[in-house]
């Protein structure tokens, strides 16, 4: 237990000179003015360092230790593209400044358009969506507009989302203001054909998919799905979190994705930042470019420049243009991997979850009996006396982070893993050898997993105290 | 230069085990023709140090406040941000986890959004605050949305003296989606109260104001609250958080909803982003608040510790009918933001605000006396006022930048009724002999 | 635990009838199934039910429920306790944790519901 920010009792370092605060009352009047000051913080720099490093100390991190949490891509963040981050011409660059002294900036922005599209497949891009869930709500309002300038009459009031959806699909396209329709997956992990044909029609305007889709599985049937789509005349909306397994080796639009977002944090080597920022680019097919928000970075002759006049566009989703720092990371890994790097991300990343599973998919429950993509479901096996919450909490034990629990919906008890591309073979030996000595434990000695973990700077919390008696913030008098 | 661990004699060792003789076994569910076969058409690999080079080359060629001296704000702020931050911001251990979802290995990470929720909220003085959302605009938009859902109406006023972007990214949100939105104009600067009496109705969800607003002027804001409140409708004000070093707090003018672009703590302008999203909002609207939220509990030994709380609204449970449908924020600048006011303290903040203020009047009050040059509003300002210039503000621009001075914002473009209009912007890392040099060039440029 | 003098719904709520009004909530099986209840929405007395529609949630740490209310009529009160201790749901699923209470405008309805031992056996097939 780490004390409060607030429980200090020192002078902060003096960062800035006060100036002259009695001259304040002729320049702003009174009525304006708070008397009271603000209750922030009484603490020196050197409390304020101890302080945050301290609690620095109680995360487990990438930097720390393997981070297989599926569906969100951890893999290394390179240092070197921290650094470049950093660069005075990039981080203090104002956002409002002319064109002509922000060349650099925008060669930047559309050097990473440019390697994004190649990747992809797609024709145009916008880099202003802040995250994954930004980047939906910017897709789907652009299939909003496309589809009103297609027919006045705007029946198209329905969004398809597969029972396997992350939950920012289905809230994403209720954003929107559409209906969501959930679409089943069958027996395989597919989306289900029949399911679907039943409920496209004429008053669809997407399906949201996500390919690899939640369960590690790449939807086979995606030409024929994404045929069935269209002909309904709707749009394939591609959800861009799973892209990692794809990456150099099969591009999303010739899949027949028509928009899609790519979550750069996942993806492109960027960091998550204990839950952002991220970034959220989205790639779209030609016919959506008219729509894209404003403004789009394009070339002429050696010069850069902002394009505002976009004959459709939906507007703007966010200030200014995005994460731009963010942005700066994912060009920095592209440049670095390059053409030969980037072709061995999907491809490895497929093949270590892969071995990962098969040392595995005898010990747990494998629902899904197929090759997977970059990461896979499994969940305990029947009769084990314990859950999947005590495998993930015993697994802190061992000195990893527990993969993702709970998700997808669809499978009960499940526990997804995806190891990525930058582990070494050591690693998921090592890790599944602490996942085949758990699978043991739940055998023999169930409440070794049921009070994990002990091994960490806290135990189980108690979460139903939390929401029951909603502390949100320091108070003084306790 | 490649960030894979493993040997060719590793992954082959790998496919024995997996039983498969060669990889693309494994991706056989994948349409064998949709296979790129064809070069990408990246560029080669680039070592470390040709990747520094290289991104050097790109930086060198950009003017940056770091060189030049900044007097353009309009929602980006240069302000100092102490070396305590970056120094936490860049510990490993922060910025390489992800969100909190296993409580007992993040106990930094919510530790430090549970102290920034705290500082937010003693500094809007409303009751809770979200971790963060993605920026002022879409926090203004969050707040909009759960405006139109608490009151179950479906217009809201939004004053033209809120930043033009944000209005932007409202509209685009709202479109087609049933809801009005309408603008009110502004007299001597700030928002016509008399307008807005006349539209105001019990149809409002809510009125949006910016404290100071977009042309650095002072709101009413205590009249307006009155006026939002007789009509049941919520006062949603977006602040710009330094200003409250000195301001009145939003809580103690009665705000239903503070939002606000949380740059201008700890985070650098970086052409625009990662910013911050600041939400905050009274008790009752918690449960339709959007974005993570931590809060306090115990462990199993019964000591202090923090988990995610209130997840019900959110999307991973709610789905469709989640509050929002925000998953990843911006946690790191959260974090950024909190070590910042907590380096700063009360005073810190508060000097950062005087010597901000303290600049700006002395730039304009320099500036009305030039020939050619007036101050465009009479209402009473904080760091950044509106001149209108003998010239055209992009020529102006372009001459400054020679003196190595990064020129205030060209307001003509955004509001056609201020023609030959600048922004301007004073933060108090402009000292007296930068105004003075600025006002002595402007004095030298002719019509 | 399936107490015999009440009546059910397929959505998991008991009603007992008190006269002319009727106090309903969720069954035990109910909120086992959610787990730890943290959070119960009810409506404002005075709101106008019809028979299944959604008059508020329940909510554990990591599920939401709506509850459906097996019958048409006026809300005439809400359980107040609940505010302040939800887990009295998980307590005493059939007496301190009630939730509202409606004035039937349909007393018809009331036959329609299911017996203790039809709901018995609606849980046993795991619905
Ligand atoms: C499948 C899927 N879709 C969408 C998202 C949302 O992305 P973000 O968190 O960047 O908004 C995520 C990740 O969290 C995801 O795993």
């Amino acid at each position: 237990m780490e004390k409060s920010i607030f429980a200090y009792q020192s002078e902060p370092t003096e960062y800035i000179k006060s100036g002259d605060s009695g001259a304040i009352e002729a320049l702003i009047p009174e009525r304006f003015l708070q008397r009271q000051e603000p209750d922030l913080p009484q603490a020196t720099e050197q409390d304020v360092i101890r302080h945050f490093s301290r609690l620095a100390g109680l995360n487990y991190s990438v930097d720390t230790g393997f981070y297989p949490l599926g569906s969100c891509t951890m893999k290394y963040n390179p240092k070197i593209n921290e650094a470049v981050a950093d660069l005075p011409g990039l981080a203090g660059v104002h956002p409002y400044q002319d064109e002509k002294s922000i060349q650099g900036v925008l060669e930047l922005a559309y050097g990473l358009e440019q390697f994004l599209l190649a990747v992809s497949g797609f024709q145009g891009l916008t880099l202003q969506p802040a995250a994954g869930a930004h980047g939906e709500i910017t897709g789907i309002l652009l299939i909003k507009a496309y589809h009103r300038l297609a027919s006045k009459k705007e029946k198209r009031r329905i969004i398809l989302v597969p029972d396997t959806a992350h939950g920012t699909n289905p809230a994403t396209a209720a954003l929107a203001g559409y209906e969501v329709r959930q679409v089943k997956s069958d027996e395989a992990g597919d989306i289900d054909l029949a399911d679907l044909k039943q409920n496209l029609s004429p008053e669809v305007a997407a399906l949201m998919l996500t390919n690899p889709n939640t369960l590690g599985l790449f939807e086979k049937n995606i030409l024929q799905v994404s045929k069935m789509v269209h002909e309904a005349g709707a749009l394939l909306y591609g959800d861009g979190a799973n892209f990692n397994a794809l990456l150099g080796l099969v591009k999303p639009a010739d899949l027949g994705f028509d928009v899609m977002h790519f979550n750069l944090h996942k993806t492109f080597s960027t960091p998550h930042g204990g839950g952002g920022p991220g970034a959220g680019a989205v790639g779209v097919v030609e016919k959506l470019i008219p729509f894209l928000p404003v403004p789009l970075v394009k070339k002429k002759g050696e010069k850069f420049y902002f394009d505002y006049k976009v004959k459709h566009s939906i507007g703007k989703v966010r200030s200014f243009y995005g994460n731009f720092l963010i942005a700066v990371r994912a060009y920095a890994y592209f440049l670095a991997l390059g053409e030969e790097g980037i072709k061995k991300v999907g491809r490895q990343s497929i093949l270590n979850a892969n071995y990962l599973l098969r040392k595995l998919k005898d010990v747990y429950e494998w629902p899904y009996r197929r090759s997977c993509m970059h990461e896979f479901v499994i969940t305990p096996k029947t009769g084990w006396q314990v859950n999947t919450l005590d495998i993930a909490k015993r697994i802190i034990d061992y000195g990893y982070h527990p993969p993702t629990i709970y998700f997808p919906l669809i499978v009960h008890e499940a526990m997804m893993i995806e190891p990525t591309e930058t582990e070494t073979k050591n690693t998921l030996d090592e890790f599944s050898a602490a996942l085949l000595s758990i699978a043991q434990e739940a055998q023999t000695t169930p409440e070794l997993l049921k009070k994990a973990p002990v091994n960490s700077p806290v135990g189980r919390l108690d979460e139903a105290r939390a929401a029951r008696q909603l502390i949100l913030k320091y108070e003084k008098a306790r | 230069m490649e960030y894979i661990g493993n040997t060719e004699a590793d992954n082959k060792q790998m496919l024995t085990e997996i039983g498969v003789s060669s990889a693309s076994e494994l991706w056989s569910d994948i349409p064998q023709d949709k296979i790129v076969t064809q070069p990408l058409g990246l560029p080669a690999g680039l070592s470390e140090l040709e990747l520094r080079k290289h991104l050097r080359n790109l930086s060198d060629r950009n003017v940056n406040v770091e060189d030049y001296a900044c007097f353009l704000g309009a929602g980006a702020y240069d302000h100092y941000i102490p070396s305590t931050v970056p120094v936490i911001t860049k510990r490993p251990e922060f910025y390489t986890a992800y969100t909190p979802y296993q409580p007992e290995i993040s106990q930094g990470t919510l530790q430090s959004i549970f102290e920034y929720q705290s500082l937010i909220c003693n500094l809007t003085g409303l009751d809770v605050a979200n971790a963060s959302l993605y920026d002022g605009a879409t926090a203004l938009y969050e707040a909009a949305h759960l405006a139109c859902d608490h009151t179950q109406r479906r217009k809201i006023i939004v004053s033209r003296a809120l930043h033009p972007e944000y209005r932007q990214v409202l509209k685009t949100y709202f479109s087609d989606a049933g809801i009005d939105i309408e603008e009110i104009g502004c007299a001597q600067g700030t928002t016509d109260l008399g307008e807005l009496r006349q539209k105001i109705n019990d149809q409002v969800a809510a009125v949006l104001v910016q404290q100071p607003n977009f042309f650095g002027c002072l709101e009413e804001v205590e009249e307006l609250a009155t006026l939002v409140h007789e009509h049941k409708a919520l006062f949603i004000v977006d602040v710009y958080p330094v200003s409250l070093g000195l301001l009145k707090r939003p809580g103690n003018y009665a705000a239903d909803i503070v939002v606000g672009e949380g740059q201008s703590l700890g985070l650098p302008v970086s052409f625009g982003g990662p910013y911050l999203g600041i939400f905050s909002c009274r008790k009752e609207l918690m449960r339709k608040m959007p974005g993570r939220v931590v809060g306090e509990t115990v462990d199993n030994q019964g000591r202090r510790a923090y988990v995610l709380t209130l997840q019900t609204r959110e999307q991973h449970i709610r789905r469709e009918k989640a509050s929002s449908n925000i998953c990843s924020n911006e946690a790191l600048c959260a974090l950024a933001a909190c070590v910042h006011l907590s380096s700063l303290g009360a005073r810190g903040l508060k000097a950062a605000a005087t010597a901000s203020v303290i600049g700006a009047h002395r730039l304009a009050d320099g500036l009305k006396d030039l020939p050619g040059w007036r101050l465009n509003f009479t209402a009473p300002f904080f760091n950044e006022f509106v001149a209108t210039a003998p010239v055209e503000a992009d020529d102006l621009n372009k001459q400054l930048l020679k003196h190595k001075i990064i020129g205030g914002l060209n307001l003509g473009r955004l509001y056609p009724e201020l023609p030959q209009s600048v922004l301007f912007c004073v933060t108090e890392k402009r000292g007296p002999e930068e105004i003075e040099n600025l006002l002595n060039i402007l004095r030298e440029i002719k019509q | 635990m399936v107490p015999a003098e009440l009546k059910y719904s397929e959505s998991h709520e008991w009603v007992k009838q008190e006269g002319n009004t009727v106090i309903i909530g969720i069954t035990d099986y109910a909120q086992e199934e959610l787990g730890d209840i943290v959070f119960v929405e009810v409506p404002k007395p005075g709101r106008e039910l019809k028979q299944k529609e959604s008059f508020g949630v329940a909510e554990s740490v990591k599920a939401v429920s709506d509850l459906f209310s097996p019958v048409s009529g006026k809300v005439v009160a809400v359980n107040e306790e609940l505010s302040k201790t939800p887990e009295l749901v998980n307590k005493e699923p059939y007496t301190g944790g009630w939730i509202i209470k409606v004035e039937l405008s349909q007393a018809g309805e009331l036959s329609g519901l299911m017996s203790a031992e039809q709901y018995e056996k609606l849980i046993k097939e795991g619905h």
